[in-house]
This record gives C-alpha cells, structure tokens and sequence, in this order.
C-alpha cells in the first residue's frame, strides 16, 4: 500500500474508534437544579443545603440511580433575589431541567413558583416541577397553591401551632416580644404568632412585634435593648442565616437571658454563636429527630457518614434526604421523568425519613404532612452536635403527624 | 425607659464615632483635592478583611497597626498611579474612576476572600460586658471602639494644627498654588493625604469588622451612609464631618427604639392622618421601619436647601 | 442672524443627501438585523439573552442622554427606569383584571409616563446645578427611593416584588406574547422607535443646546437658553426613555423588585454606556450589548465576570477614554479610504497575542480565586474548557508564561501596528 493509502485506512480506523468511543458513554443523568443562596448573607445556608443534596443524591446514584440514570445536580445562585432566581430559572427550563429545589427564601419561593405556573401553562411540552424543601411560607400551599409545586418542609402555621402548645403549657411567661425579618415569611410567623396566641394564651401580652429589613443588620444591639426595655419573658423569632447569628450575639452582649422560641436557632453558626449563654434557653421548632438523645439508627449513620466527608457542617436539614428520595420515588413510580407523571405519582406518596416517621403528600394542597419536634440547646448528652461546637439540640417534645396538621383553602387545578 | 435611653445613646456614640472615622477621610480628600472617593469605603471593607486574615496569624493587636497602613499604601499607590492621571480629564472623570475602583475592590475581594462573609470575631481580651445597667449590658469592645475614635480624632486634630506637616496640609486646601510657590510638593501632600484618609478607613474597617461584619458588600452598606454625613456636615469641613457623624448615628439608634407609628405621631403634632388611600402604608409605618430612610431623607433635604452643608464653605 | 448650521447644510445639495442617505441606510440596515435576528440563532438562551440586551440598549441610550449629551453624571438613573417597570407592572396587572383596557404593545408608553413624571418631580431640583452636586443628588434621590421601596409595601411589593401576567391582558390586533420570541418583536419595535427618537431628540435645538450647556454653561446662557432648563428638558427625556425601557422589562420578566430601581442597576448602566463610548451615539448600544453578553455567559464560567468587567471599565477610564466606539470612529477615514485592508494583518497579530496575555491573566486570577476559596485539597477546576489541578505548579507557570509572553508580543507587535494606523489614516 502507497503512504497515502495507508494514511487513509489510518484515519479511517481513528474515526471508527472514536465513534464507537463516544457511542459507550453511559445514559444521560437525570438534572435536577438547586437554586439558592451561595452568595450573600446567607451563603452558608445555601452551600451547606447543597453539601445536603449532593450527599443524598450520591447515595441514591450509589444504590444504582433512578431509572437506570444517575442523578446530577445543578446548583445555581439564587443570591435570595426573586429577580436573580428568576433568571437562573430560565437557564433552568432552556437546559431542559425538569426538577428544580429551592427553599431559601420564602420571597424567592414566590416568584419561583409563580414563575413556573404561568411557564406551565404557556409551555406544555416542556414543564418544570418545582419541590419547595424549605419555604416555608404558609401562602405556598393555600392561597399560591398549583399543580406543580410540593412542599417538603412543615410551614410555618404548622410550626407556629406546635410551638404555641409548648409555650401555653409555661405559665411563668407573661410577656411575648415578636421579632422578624421584613417579608413574606416572618410576616406570616407574627401573624400566626399572635393569632395562635391569642387563642390559646389570650392572658399573655404581646410587648412588641417588629419586623427589621432582612439580610441588612448587622448590628441587633437596639433591637435587644428594645426588647429588654419591653419587659418580655420571652421573644419569638423566624429569622434565619446571618440575622439569627447576629440577633444571638447581640442578645448574649447585652446580656438578654429570656427564653427565646426560634423556627431557625441553630446550625450554619448560629449554634456556635449561641454558645454556653443559650443552654437550656434556646428553643427549635423542625420537623426530624435532632438527634439527641438517643438518635433513630438511619439518622445517626447518616449523620456520622456526613461529618466524615464535612466536618465543620451538620445534617440540619434531613427534609432534603426526604425530598431527594420522594422525586426519585415518584420517578421511578411513574416510569418517566415526564413532569405531570411524576407530579401524579408524588401527589398522596408515602415515605418513612431518617427519623423513622410516616410522612405522606397530601393531594389537596401538595404539603407534606409529618409530625413536629421541639427541641433545646444545650451541651448535655449531646452525641451528635453543631457547628462542631460541642454544643446541640436535645429533643423536649414531638406533636405526631395528626395533631399537627393544618388545615388547608388550597383550590387545586388539575392540568386536564 | 433610663435602659434605652442610656443603651441608645452609647450605642448611637459608638456608631457615630465609627462613621466619622470614615468621613473624617473621606472630606479631607475631598477637601484637598476636589474628588468625592466612591472608593473610601472600600478602602473601609480592605482594612476589616486584612485584618482579619492577619489577625488569624499574628493576633488582633498586631493586625490593628499593620492593616491600616497597608491600607494607607494601596490608597497612596492608587492615587499617584490612577487618580493623577485621570485629573486632567476634569472632576466627572475623577468620580467615574474612583466609582471603577470601588468595582474592582469589591471584586477582588471576592476573589481572594470568597463571598461568604468572614468570622472576624472581636479579641477574646475585650470579650466581656463592661458594666451592666438596668438589666442589659455594655460590652467591653463597643468601649474600646470609643476609645480608639476619640483618639483618632484627637490625633488627627493634633496633627493638623499644631505641627508643620499639618499647617502645610491645611494650606495646600485653599492654596495650592501658592503653596506650590512656596516649594512644596503639592503632588505629593495630596498623597499623602490620599494616603492617610484611606488609612483612617481602613482603622475603622479593622476595628468595625467583628461589629457590623465582614462581608463583600459591607462597602455598599456603609458606604451610602459616610457619603451622607459628609454632605450633611458639609463638603471638606472636619467639625461638619464630626457633628453630623453623630447626628446621624444617635438619630438611627435612637429611631430604631421607637415604636410609634409616623401616622401616631402627625395625630400627636395636630395634623389629622387618614388612614385610606396611596399614602396608607407611609402613615402605619413605625418610626422603626423608617429608621434607615431618615439619613437619604436629611441628605436630599440638604442638598436641595442648603448644598453646602451644615458647615461647609463650597460645594464642589 | 445667519441660520443656524443644521438647516444651513441641507441648503447644500449633494453632500447633506448623501449623508442623510447614508444615515436612513444604517437605519433600514439595523432595523433588517433586528427582524432576522432570532432566525441566525434559535435557542431559547440566545432569545434571553437578546431580549435583556434589547433593554439594556434603550436604558443605556437613555442614560447617555444624561451623560455623553448633557454632561450630567448620574448615579440614580435606574431609578425612572424601576418606578416606569413598577407602574407598568401594576397597568399590566390591572389590565389582566379588567380594570382598564391597555394591551401589552402599548405597555412601554405606561411606563415612559411613569419614568416621565419621576423625572419631572426630581428633575426639578436635581438639574439646578450640574457637576457634583448633580451627581451626589441623584445619587441621594436613588437611596432614597430604595429605601423608601420598604415602606410603600403595597406599590413595591416588599421583598417579594410586584408580578405581573403579560398572557392576561387584553389582546391588541391578536397579537399574543406567550412566548419569548414574541416578546423579542415586541423589544426590537420599541428599540427602533426610542432609539429613532433620541437620536431626533439630539438633533432638536434643545439637544444641541444640552451639548452646549454641557462644554460650557455659561456661555450657552449667553446664547438666550437656561441651563437649567435644558437640562431638565433632557432629564425629563432621559427618564421618559428609561421608563420605556422599565415597561418593557416588566413584560420581559413579568417581575420588578426594589433592586431595579438600586444603585447596583445604575452602576451597571454606567459601566455600559462608558465602556461603550459615551461620545457617539452608537456607544452606548454597543456597550450594553458588551456588557450584557459578558454577563449572561460569562457568569455560568466563572463568578468573575463583574471583575473583568469593572477591569475594562478602569482601562477604559485611564486610557481609553472615547470608549469602544471612538476606537471604532477612529477608523473611520481608514474606512473610508478604503485602506483598512492594511491594517488587517499588523492588527491580528496584536489581538492575537494579546489575546494569549489576557488567558493567561485570566487563567491566573482563576487559579487565584479558586485556591483561595476552595475546601479540600486536590480538588480539579475546569478552565478553557480542559481540567486543571489549581494546587499544582504547572497552570500556575503555564498561565504566566501565556501572560508575560503575550504582553511581551504585544509590546514587540504593537509599534507596527500603531505605524499601519498612522500611515492609513493620513
């Protein structure tokens, strides 16, 4: 054969090669987007919520994915700007990303959700299902409601009844100072706050209730003055991400000893500023075991597998283990990653978490229903802690899933 | 009631102090040289963030010395290297080039430091209340942060009238050509002066740091805030600079105290308030809520009625 | 009183017609690539991102009105730009009630009005002086405003914003905008007509007179015009303008929040119309659409983008005055006496190697940022599309080399070209 023959069969078998190369890679993964804070004033909520995922989604893609398929997550910034989300939201829908998880904010959530609704509607062949692992504005499942958004966290009504129980049963309080962050989600916790209090305490009296611009103080020491002027026996609080960490330094400076009833006192740093001056002092309202004592055996291992990999973050949110698992699930139910099917095959699932609950997807209003703890921190008996701070939640109380149930004025519509 | 008022006030004094800090610099160089420096608190945001990572090595007090002056030499080099050569294109040009630095700042630090903000914490030495009253407490570094303020100011004050470099200083303001007759550098005055204004952010931004945070965008915050106080107290003047410091920062600390509504307090004064219409959510707002607003409100008023501030002598 | 220079050049024949020819064929010839546009590139991300550079262009126009034709630097322009949006958003929304009858097309206006009447209302006081003190004002009017978006909850819609439902309002000629690509239309009308008017605008007396006013205010008062007249005609202008480009947003992204009317939207609209050039009126049109570009791509690649940015914005202060389009203008004889084919070759060269020092300075600040930033040792970073170990020596010494090289060509290369360039545009 001539050299130029030879060159031809020579490239010939190169292209060959290379096709059949190509040709072997394994099954396109199933994208899932994560659209939330990691950047900003609360990037450490976002970037360890994403440690979450990751860690959940490896687990699933180790035990053989969902249909065949590997799950991939793509985290994109939400910088807890409705307007921000919404642009990453069209990235979303133009890479062709059928799921996507956001929870950080309640405002995000808003526009995330409507957002997706009137896509929905204008585009049938290409929907988008949004799964909500932690807004939790109670609006999301009434009034806001639709077919594609599902809710994985207890909101806030939900909460606020399980944390108004516990506080009517501690007669030493007689009065209650409301503080939260300016928008839809602490408005919705004053609301439910007062309201719920009103009901079942209607002999406290409530000595203040302020909304402060979220994300934008730095420095609480008015407000604690405030409250301390107030005479309050205890404050009430939903704040979350920089503005907990620092309405928990401002309290221990200047010295507020009161009992403080929170939806999002600790992890992400907020333990580790709380310190030895919260012991006992602090309460949480969520929605898992914390932990201690005596942690159910899926938790704790998961919790152990986690810190192995992150030593400095906690599994605080094991709702994304629950989420993750529920998509797969209904995935895999429905045989397709086709988004009505999935949404059909999510509405009315069952699952058991880590914490070894029942939980269920309610059809009507697509909240998850599961049952309530209460919690305290504190340095006693604590093996599993936070911020690696020695420091953790004890459980104190838990409201089964009957009881803590909310009712609903969610008019679903039904895609036809 | 004597709680808040005692709290608010130190509080507001603390506050006030840190932002005259800021703006002492920032009028002298305006002062001098004619530039408003969107870059000043940047400068603010360097100083916080290399402290923090020095301190990390080498402890708080270390980093409280050599932060600022680093700060002070990037300050000089940006002076000599971008401001002089952008003069000559006149004052919007100056703006538009210290506005392109502030980005690039801002940016850098994101790159080097990350975005999440930093936990700069306060020197376990001054980690303790200093004295309790009326059931709250008054932490040790608020009082330090007082202390260090006021002994800046005296300093500067010091510096500035009674030793030679000073009197040349406050020359080269309203004579720089004839102080240039006199065969000094008037270039390099201005520099220097660059230079020590931004060291004097920097100071505020390595002592403010555990405070208020450290984070990209705490330039932005501040920033708006030092930018009122100078015009309020009037452009390249240090009394106007000090006065309305603490004008603005005991009037925010004290706002946040106050829990009546703005309609509650037009009622008060007469003025009947009705509570329907387009203008219903300013008249259920609290005085609280509006806190953050008072300061832009003061600064438009201001300029609209008297540009040249409360002891100002120019405007641009 | 001779006549003025604009009607004295038509009185002269071939010369004005030719230049007006010349002017209504850029105009045809821009209005043809808005139409066909979206046929070169399909997808729905180029859609997007067309669409955001068709409101960025009207935003910048509108703010050189301000800068490059009036002198006045402000930093609150995105304010009538935000409160247009809102108030459009709000007509929108009642439209979709059946409170009033309004169709989409005609949203932009509502939101011109809008910009128009804020402008009015601020304009008043901010244009009695120019220079700093406009400056600081408008950039005192623009924190007031955001910080006022706190309280007026119910226009501003709080933290959540106001949305809006472009599918819901009545139909105009049944003309739907359900999609993108209808939107898209809909964005390049509006472009065409505003961009047409602020071009007329600054060829009105009031236009030329904001150029005098802007070189020299007091002598433009000798010629009979209050300075501060004019300006607060091309204020009102500007914001009428800005306020169009608000609507239009409102309908693009069905969702307005206080950050649109903040300084970090103002600063942006700076950066382009600079950047751009803010002496030509096509500036600011190419700068937003730099702008735009960079940061709809580069912000997947990289968290940077605003970095490099803020860089070209300071080189183009320092040195670079005019901007992209006076580097363009500059050819402009070149061009003309058809000698630009020399400066191909001496050119490439340059940009190629330049080119290679801005990767390799680019690729360092990567690697920066990345082990800076980064937890866990070892980890991979993809840059220039391959993998690289950022805690290893060789990208390190790899982008250096790329940079130093580079900028050493540059500084080798660039005499040849600087002489091509002065031998063409004798």
């Amino acid at each position: 054969m001539s050299t130029r023959h030879s060159a031809v069969v020579f490239l010939v078998m190169l292209a060959i090669l290379a096709g059949l190369a190509s040709s072997a890679t394994p099954a396109d993964p199933i994208k899932v987007a994560y659209i939330d804070p990691l950047s900003g004033p609360f990037a450490a909520t976002g970037e360890n919520g994403l440690n979450q995922f990751k860690y959940a989604a490896d687990a699933i893609n180790k035990s053989g994915g969902v249909l065949g398929r590997q799950l991939e997550l793509v985290p994109l910034d939400n910088k807890v700007s409705p307007q921000e989300s919404l642009i990453q939201l069209k990235k979303v829908i133009g890479d062709g990303i059928p799921f996507v998880f956001q929870g950080n904010s309640s405002g995000v959530a808003h526009a995330i959700s409507d957002a997706v609704q009137k896509h929905n509607e204008r585009d049938a062949g290409n929907r988008v299902l949004y799964l909500n692992y932690s807004a939790v504005d109670p609006a999301l499942t009434n009034e806001k409601c639709h077919f594609w958004h599902f809710r994985f966290d207890a909101h806030a009504d939900m909460k606020m009844a399980a944390l108004t129980d516990v506080i009517a049963t501690n007669k030493s309080i007689k009065k209650m100072y409301i503080i939260g962050q300016d928008y839809s989600f602490g408005k919705a916790v004053a609301d439910a706050a007062v309201s719920m209090l009103g009901k079942k305490r209607p002999d406290i009296q409530i000595v203040g209730n302020e909304l402060h611009p979220i994300g934008k103080v730095k420095d609480f020491s008015p407000y604690v003055q405030k409250i301390v002027a107030s005479g309050a026996d205890a404050v009430i609080t939903g704040n979350w991400g920089a503005d907990m960490i620092a309405l928990a330094k401002a309290a221990n400076d200047g010295g507020l000893k009161v009992p403080f009833y929170t939806y999002y006192a600790a992890s992400d740093g907020v333990t580790a500023a709380i310190g030895a001056a919260g012991i006992d002092r602090i309460r949480l309202v969520h929605e898992s075991h914390p932990g201690n004592p005596n942690a159910p055996k899926a938790l704790g291992d998961y919790i152990t597998g986690y810190r192995k990999l992150h030593p400095q973050n906690d599994i605080n949110q094991p709702r994304i283990h629950t989420a993750l698992n529920m998509l797969a699930q209904a995935i895999k139910r429905a045989g397709t990653t086709d988004v009505d099917k999935v949404a059909a095959a999510l509405e009315g699932a069952e699952f058991t978490n880590l914490s070894g609950d029942q939980l269920v997807m309610r059809r009507d209003d697509h909240q998850l229903q599961m049952p309530i703890y209460i919690s305290v921190h504190t340095n006693k008996n604590i093996k599993y802690d936070l911020d690696a701070s020695g420091f953790g939640l004890s459980l104190e109380n838990k409201i089964e899933r009957d009881k803590a149930t909310q009712p609903t004025t969610c008019k679903m519509q039904r895609p036809t | 009631m004597f709680q808040l008022i005692l709290f608010s006030i130190l509080n507001g004094l603390v506050y006030g102090m840190l932002l005259f800090m800021l703006s002492s610099g920032l009028t002298l160089i305006f002062g001098m040289m004619g530039v408003l420096n969107f870059a000043h608190a940047s400068f603010y945001m360097l100083g916080a963030y290399i402290a923090f990572t020095l301190g990390l090595r080498l402890g708080f007090w270390p980093a409280l010395v050599i932060a600022p002056i680093v700060v002070g030499l990037l300050g000089a080099v940006i002076e000599r290297q971008g401001l002089r050569r952008v003069h000559r294109f006149g004052h919007i040009a100056e703006l538009i080039f210290t506005f392109g630095v502030a980005i690039v700042i801002e940016e850098i630090v994101q790159l080097v430091w990350g975005r999440p903000a930093k936990s700069y914490q306060v020197p376990a030495a001054l980690d303790f209340p200093l004295f309790r009253a009326f059931g709250s407490s008054f932490p040790a570094y608020k009082a330090f942060m007082l202390v260090i303020s006021i002994a800046i100011f005296a300093f500067i004050f010091v510096i500035l009238t009674r030793t030679r470099a000073g009197l040349i200083i406050q020359a080269s303001l309203t004579h720089p050509q004839m102080v240039a007759m006199l065969g000094h550098n008037v270039p390099r005055v201005f520099m220097v002066v660059f230079g020590i204004g931004s060291a004097l952010a920097g100071v505020a931004g390595v002592i403010a740091g555990p405070v208020l945070g450290t984070f990209p965008g705490m330039a932005q915050v501040l920033g708006s805030i030092v930018f009122v106080v100078v015009v309020i107290g009037g452009l390249g003047s240090l009394t106007g600079a000090f006065v309305a410091s603490l004008l603005i920062g005991i009037v925010q600390t004290f706002a946040v105290a106050m829990d009546v509504s703005v309609g509650g307090m037009l009622t008060a004064v007469g003025v009947p308030a009705s509570a329907g219409g387009a203008l219903h959510d300013l008249w259920k707002v609290t005085i609280a809520q509006v806190a953050p607003i008072l300061p832009y409100v003061l600064l438009v008023l201001t300029l609209i009625l008297r540009p040249t501030g409360l002891f100002g002598t120019r405007e641009t | 009183m001779s006549a003025p220079a604009a009607t004295r050049s038509l009185a002269l024949p071939g010369v004005a017609r030719a230049v007006l020819a010349r002017r209504v064929g850029l105009g045809l010839a821009a209005a043809v690539l808005l139409l066909i546009l979206p046929q070169l590139v399909p997808t729905g991300t180029a859609l997007a991102i067309m669409n955001q550079m068709g409101i960025a262009v009207i935003f910048a126009l509108s703010f050189n009105m301000l800068l490059g034709q009036g002198g006045m630097l402000s930093f609150g322009h995105a304010v009538y730009f935000g409160i247009g949006g809102f108030i459009a958003a709000h007509v929108l929304n009642m439209a979709g009630r059946g409170t009033l009858w309004l169709p989409v097309p005609l949203l932009p206006l509502v939101g011109g009005l809008g910009g128009l009447a804020f402008a009015v209302l601020f304009g008043s006081f901010s244009t009695r002086r120019a220079g700093t003190v406009f400056s600081m004002i408008s950039l005192g009017v623009a924190e007031l405003m955001a910080a006022s978006s706190l309280i007026f909850d119910r226009f501003f819609g709080g933290e959540e914003g106001i949305t809006t439902n472009r599918s819901k309002a009545p139909l105009l000629l049944g003309l739907e905008f359900t999609r993108d690509r209808q939107v898209y239309y809909l964005i390049a009308f509006w472009l065409f007509v505003a961009a047409l008017a602020m071009y007329a605008f600054s060829r009105t007396p009031v236009g030329r007179m904001a150029n005098a006013v802007r070189d020299n205010p007091e002598r433009a008062e000798f010629v009979g015009y209050s300075q501060h007249r004019v300006r607060f005609v091309s204020f009102c202008a500007a914001g009428f303008f800005a306020g169009i480009a608000g609507g239009l947003f409102a309908i693009n992204y069905e969702i307005l929040t206080a950050e649109n009317m903040g300084l970090n939207a103002s600063g942006g609209v700076l950066l382009m119309a600079y950047i751009g050039g803010i002496g030509y009126f096509v500036g600011p049109i190419i700068g937003a659409v730099i702008f735009t570009f960079l940061q709809s791509m580069l912000s997947d690649y990289t968290g940077m983008w605003l970095l490099y940015l803020g860089i070209l914005f300071l080189i183009t202060v320092l040195f670079v005055p005019m901007g992209l389009a006076g580097i363009l203008m500059l050819h402009a004889p070149a061009w003309r006496s058809r000698r630009i084919g020399r400066l191909v070759v001496p050119y490439l060269i340059t940009g190629a190697l330049g080119l290679v020092a801005v990767i390799g300075a680019i690729g360092l600040l990567e690697l920066l940022h990345f082990v800076a930033v980064s937890e866990g040792a070892g980890a991979t970073k993809r840059l220039f599309w391959t993998t690289i170990a950022p805690r290893t020596l060789m990208p390190w010494l790899g982008f250096a080399a790329l940079a130093v090289l580079g900028a050493l060509g540059v500084r080798w290369t660039a005499p040849r070209a600087a002489a091509a360039f002065a031998e063409v545009t004798k």
